[in-house]
């Protein structure tokens, strides 16, 4: 029988079609049909100055947008060659662990809630209400930061906000743990989770899996330790790493990513170097208002950046970050004008969602559901 | 850091083990390479595209065990239009290099890579969708992001940013 699971269905994380071939409950052949979401955003970006797409970034990957955004600014700093000041790049790592928190919180409490576990739901939820207020007090807004702009950050951290940062960093280890206790000795977590859609190593590596995907089967690659950017090779972690392959494996690593990433910003945020927040580039970087207020040249370069914006020299680049979800890069080609010519995201979902017939072909209809929690997809990166 | 001029001759890269593996492999495959930005672009010649990827995943110095991106950039008016590109990785060598195949705008049409890495499918499809381009023993190649009865290929270059309606 053919069963259409469905674009509109609570446990697809968004608007994901599966279409299942299946035989009383056991999986035959399982499609996925994306495209539901698809908004042309690379076809936009073409169409914007550099700094224009920034906004656009932070939509692809909806539950992770610091990230995203650190990605392009990234990939165009690299193109322009820019020297981005340690201040800045700290800022950068803090705030990027803090959505990596914020990120697996969503992933921990919408994958128990399709096994069953509600409660852990609201737990998640209500870490996740503190880290967005935290966004929203340095950047103004809770998810669509845009926070990282090309050259720096786009303002300074308000007073009070590492004290905040550091009080949230306490408290949350014990949030963590009550998360283990739920659910890590649970027997029915185990036996809905354990051996279930397991993916060898040399499968997850062909089909392009990265991440805790890719970690859960042992593989231990983190762009983060082993091709660091922004500053990562001033911090110490460790990155867990599975060996089954299965949920339960992928569960594992991802609940102790939480516990680095916390450890992360409390680093971050002991060891917070001075200075300004973005590099020194006028031609790039938007003056402090004061000075645009004040001086003739920092006025002409303000309103030049803002309407004309920027030539970047032409050639192309790919920066790719360890995202949540894996290894989510941006491939950016200018052709030397202040629009890109062209801005690919090599999208780690996407990838990651090829490892799904694998995982679940011949086995039961319950286990899609925790196979597709425990790839933690966002349609918005998969479609774009 | 402040930017290095780009090295476009295939003399002065010759050490870098993806450009020594292709060109002691079939010397007409390496049609230029381009080290920038502390990136390795190698244009690839065509028709030995999927050989040249075999060799790369298999290549014992650096093995390109890992398959990043399959994308496509339309330098329409200009011919060859489409350039097909690669991104690689080495797991073990923590390198990246990125191929890139350059294509005329009249049907183009390219190998598969799926063969190689089973990774390629859907990134394939997406080019296929996006930019046109098909891709020959390809398992499955439908459009996979636009509706299936969608016509016109969206990223290219002459076609608008708004859509047609």
């Amino acid at each position: 029988m053919i069963l259409n699971m469905g674009p509109h269905h609570p446990s697809t994380h968004g608007v994901l079609r599966l279409i299942l071939e299946i035989d009383g409950e056991n999986i035959v052949r399982i499609m996925p049909d994306i495209g539901y979401l698809h908004t042309g955003i690379e076809k936009t970006c073409e169409a914007k100055f550099y700094q224009q797409v920034v906004p656009l970034t932070d939509r692809i990957d909806y539950l992770c947008p610091l990230t995203n955004n650190l990605c392009y600014v990234l990939a165009v700093e690299k193109l322009l060659g820019l020297e981005i000041p340690p201040k800045a790049q700290w800022m950068r790592v803090m705030l990027n662990e803090l959505t990596r928190i914020n990120s697996h919180l969503v992933w921990l409490g919408t994958h128990a809630l399709d096994i069953g576990a509600m409660t852990v739901f609201l737990y998640c939820f209500r870490e996740r209400e503190d880290i967005l207020r935290l966004f929203e007090m340095v950047s103004g807004q809770r998810m669509m930061t845009s926070y990282f702009r090309i050259g720096g950050l786009a303002l300074e951290p308000p007073l009070g906000f590492f004290d905040r940062v550091k009080d949230f960093a306490k408290r949350f280890p014990s949030k963590v743990d009550e998360y283990e206790n739920l659910l890590t000795g649970n027997p029915i977590w185990g036996m809905r989770t354990k051996g279930v859609a397991r993916i060898t190593a040399e499968d997850a590596i062909a089909l392009g899996a990265s991440g805790p995907t890719l970690r859960g089967s042992g593989i231990d690659f983190d762009l983060r330790r082993d091709m660091p950017y922004s500053g990562y090779e001033n911090f110490k972690f460790k990155v867990p790493v599975g060996t089954d392959g299965d949920v339960f494996a992928r569960y594992m690593c991802r609940v102790g990513e939480m516990r680095e990433s916390i450890a992360m910003v409390q680093q971050a945020v002991e060891g917070m170097p001075d200075g300004p927040i973005k590099a020194v580039a006028p031609k790039v970087v938007l003056p402090d208002r004061e000075m645009m207020k004040t001086q003739m040249e920092a006025l002409i370069y303000h309103f030049k950046i803002i309407t004309e914006g920027f030539a970047v020299p032409a050639g192309e680049v790919y920066q790719a970050v360890e995202s949540p979800r894996g290894e989510m890069g941006y491939y950016i080609v200018s052709d030397g004008t202040a629009k890109p010519y062209r801005v690919h995201m090599r999208s780690a979902c996407l990838a990651n969602l090829q490892t799904l017939p694998t995982m679940c072909e011949g086995r039961l209809l319950a286990d899609v559901v925790a196979a597709i929690g425990s790839i933690d997809i966002v349609l918005g990166e998969i479609d774009r | 850091m402040p930017l290095q001029p780009a090295i476009t001759d295939v003399e002065q890269l010759k050490q870098h083990p993806a450009i020594a593996a292709l060109m002691a492999w079939n010397a007409a495959s390496v049609e230029g390479a381009k080290f920038d930005r502390e990136e390795m672009s190698i244009y690839v010649e065509r028709s030995s595209i999927r050989d040249a990827c075999e060799l790369l995943r298999q290549n014992p110095d650096c093995p390109y065990n890992y398959l990043a991106d399959v994308t496509c950039v339309d330098w329409f008016p200009s011919e060859p239009r489409f350039e097909v590109v690669y991104h690689l990785l080495s797991h073990s060598k923590k390198e990246r290099v990125r191929l890139k195949v350059r294509l005329d705008g009249g049907s183009p049409a390219l190998d598969s890579v799926t063969a190689v890495w089973p990774a390629a499918n859907y990134f394939e499809r997406e080019v296929f969708d996006l930019f046109g381009i098909r891709f020959a023993g390809h398992p499955y190649l439908r459009r996979i992001l636009m509706p299936e009865d969608w016509e016109g290929s969206p990223l290219r270059k002459d076609y608008p940013v708004e859509g047609y309606r």
